[in-house]
């Protein structure tokens, strides 16, 4: 370890001389940031992590389980029951496709409507561009709050309250913005270079948008289809105020908090947790790209 | 961001692939937000008028929520700035198992604010894991009633730890990924130059971060003052905040004429918060920013 302090091996004075000796204060006050380092991150880990066990832990638990006192923080009576019974109960299972549909509707239209402006975006340049992306920035500060209750009087006249469409229509249109901003920071880095040379071997612009640009911009397209599902998944407010039926899983969940029993909540808790966790698995590498990029 | 773009033809081509966002903004969007303005002022009848906002400011509960929501807002943003920057400057130091540390760290990103408000209820309800572990310990005898809604004190403190649980994560990804675009050497010269750990966070990090912790701060503020479920989850309707009054105006009341004027309120605020930022977190002109 303290290689750096001993003296060198083949001196060439015969005669022993007096070393100064070996200072280890540094080496050990490295060692001492490296544990408090761990120990800190430890702590914020536990703060982030334990309650992710707990709902899991109160998911898998019976009712009677649940209903002792104290409790026991060791999974030591697992049980499917409480899963079981949420799953059963009326209006969850079909929230739950409805969930999944909405979240893939919203993502396709997002990304229909929203990777050609931000295709635009990066390959021109064209008046009004700059007010285009304050617009788009502007739009991203609006609450969902202003708009959901007139919303849901415009398509309750429109014909469409109380549908998937009418929800798909809300949270494509809330991810829109950001969906431009990440697929306008992807294109930018495909280079134009490889777009030209497939046009000049024959292929029209768009020919060369589909066969040259998507292919390298598809891992990009994925982190803004996947962020649009998650806020899809994630959005409460909205889908509860437009739907009446044809509940999301979270709007399910918010309005049968008062009326249902804790067993339920916690089952609830834990479907709307699962997701969040493979999503932030899928998306790792991609987080700070996007946050990055697509901010400034 | 998008700007190194070369001049092409100007064709017509962009604005044909911007087309459809703008019509479908405008309809989403710039509609509806119209439409909710004119209705919060408009009597059933169709004139104008400013009973929907008398009923509103009639209502006590609804200056609670104006309360709750300011207050949180303010306690909460504070402590999820110091937390993300504590735990962006761990990560900075590259321990050992970064990346498990920052998956985990970045997880509360996709809960929603209901799912938080969820988890934290097994913690905080009355016969939950935070009571069990206290009575196991010996510290209480009973536990403590955190949900308790004649004391507004605890309410606010469960809701605030549940959203700084919730949404710090948000704050650290945006400032995480502010730092790795500062270049290294600058912190390195300070230290080179003798800068303490404090001195060179302050003088060199800090103002290098500032858009970063700008764009974080706007977004957070704002999402902040949207925050309701996570109360609803935990407190029922005993600690109101201003979007969890739209919900009850809008769905439980069937009044979107009230709902509309309190959502009008949010707006307001959220617009008053971007505008205080901008002008006070304003980039001096003498640092051309990249």
């Amino acid at each position: 370890m303290s290689t750096v302090a001993t003296p060198p091996a083949a001196a060439p004075t015969p005669e022993f001389t007096e070393l100064p000796p070996v200072d280890r204060a540094p080496l050990r006050r490295l060692r001492r940031r490296r544990v408090l380092l761990q120990v800190a991150c430890v702590l914020v880990t536990l703060f982030m992590g334990v309650p992710l066990y707990l709902i899991t832990l109160a998911a898998f638990s019976s009712r009677e389980t649940l209903n002792k006192f104290p409790k026991s923080l060791w999974p030591t009576e697992l049980s499917t029951d409480t899963l079981k019974a949420f799953l059963s109960s009326t209006g969850v299972l079909p929230a739950f496709l409805n969930s999944i549909v909405i979240g893939l509707g919203s993502l396709v239209l997002a990304l229909l409507i929203g990777a050609p402006a931000g295709y635009a975006i990066a390959r021109f340049l064209f008046r009004g561009r700059e007010p285009y992306q304050l617009f788009l920035l502007l739009t991203r500060a609006l609450p969902i709050v202003v708009l959901s209750v007139p919303l849901s009087q415009l398509f309750l006249r429109a014909g469409v309250y109380d549908t998937v469409l009418a929800v798909v229509l809300v949270h494509a249109g809330l991810s829109l913005p950001t969906t431009i901003l990440i697929t306008a920071s992807v294109f930018v880095a495909v280079p134009r270079d490889v777009e030209e040379a497939a046009q000049l071997f024959g292929c029209t612009r768009f020919e060369a948008f589909r066969r040259v640009v998507v292919p390298m911009a598809l891992p990009g397209i994925a982190a803004a289809a996947i962020f649009t599902f998650v806020l899809s998944w994630n959005e409460v407010l909205a889908a509860a105020v437009l739907t009446l039926n044809n509940r999301t899983l979270p709007a399910q969940v918010l309005v049968s908090l008062s009326d249902s029993p804790i067993a339920y909540r916690f089952a609830g808790g834990f479907a709307l947790v699962v997701p969040a966790l493979l999503f932030i698995l899928l998306m790792r590498r991609y987080l700070l790209n996007m946050w990055g990029s697509t901010l400034r | 961001m998008a700007s190194r773009a070369g001049p092409r033809r100007q064709l017509p081509v962009p604005y044909l692939l911007l087309l459809p966002s703008v019509v479908m903004m405008t309809l989403l969007f710039g509609w509806p937000l119209l439409s909710g303005i004119l209705q919060a002022f408009q009597g059933p009848d169709g004139g104008f008028t400013l009973a929907n906002w008398e009923r509103m400011i009639g209502e006590p509960r609804f200056w609670e929520a104006v309360r709750n929501t300011l207050l949180l807002t303010a306690v909460v943003i504070p402590i999820q700035f110091l937390f993300a920057m504590t735990m962006a400057m761990l990560l900075q130091a590259k321990p050992k198992f970064a990346g498990f540390y920052f998956y985990l760290w970045a997880v509360p990103l996709a809960v929603s604010d209901l799912a938080a408000g969820l988890v934290w209820l097994s913690i905080f309800n009355d016969v939950g894991y935070l009571n069990s572990v206290l009575v196991n310990l010996g510290l209480v005898e009973h536990g403590v009633q955190w949900q308790l809604y004649s004391e507004p004190s605890r309410l606010f403190f469960i809701v605030l730890v549940a959203e700084v649980w919730r949404a710090t994560s948000l704050v650290l990804i945006i400032v995480v990924a502010g730092m790795q675009v500062i270049p290294k050497d600058y912190d390195e010269a300070a230290q080179v130059l003798g800068a303490t750990f404090w001195q060179r966070l302050w003088y060199v990090t800090l103002p290098l971060l500032r858009p970063s912790l700008q764009v974080a701060l706007i977004l957070r503020t704002i999402l902040a003052l949207e925050a309701f479920a996570v109360a609803q989850a935990l407190t029922g309707r005993n600690f109101p905040l201003l979007v969890g009054e739209t919900y009850e105006w809008a769905v439980q009341l069937q009044n979107p004429a009230v709902a509309s004027a309190v959502a009008l309120v949010v707006l307001g605020l959220s617009m008053v918060v971007a505008i205080v930022y901008l002008r006070a977190l304003r980039q001096p002109s003498a640092v051309e920013s990249r």
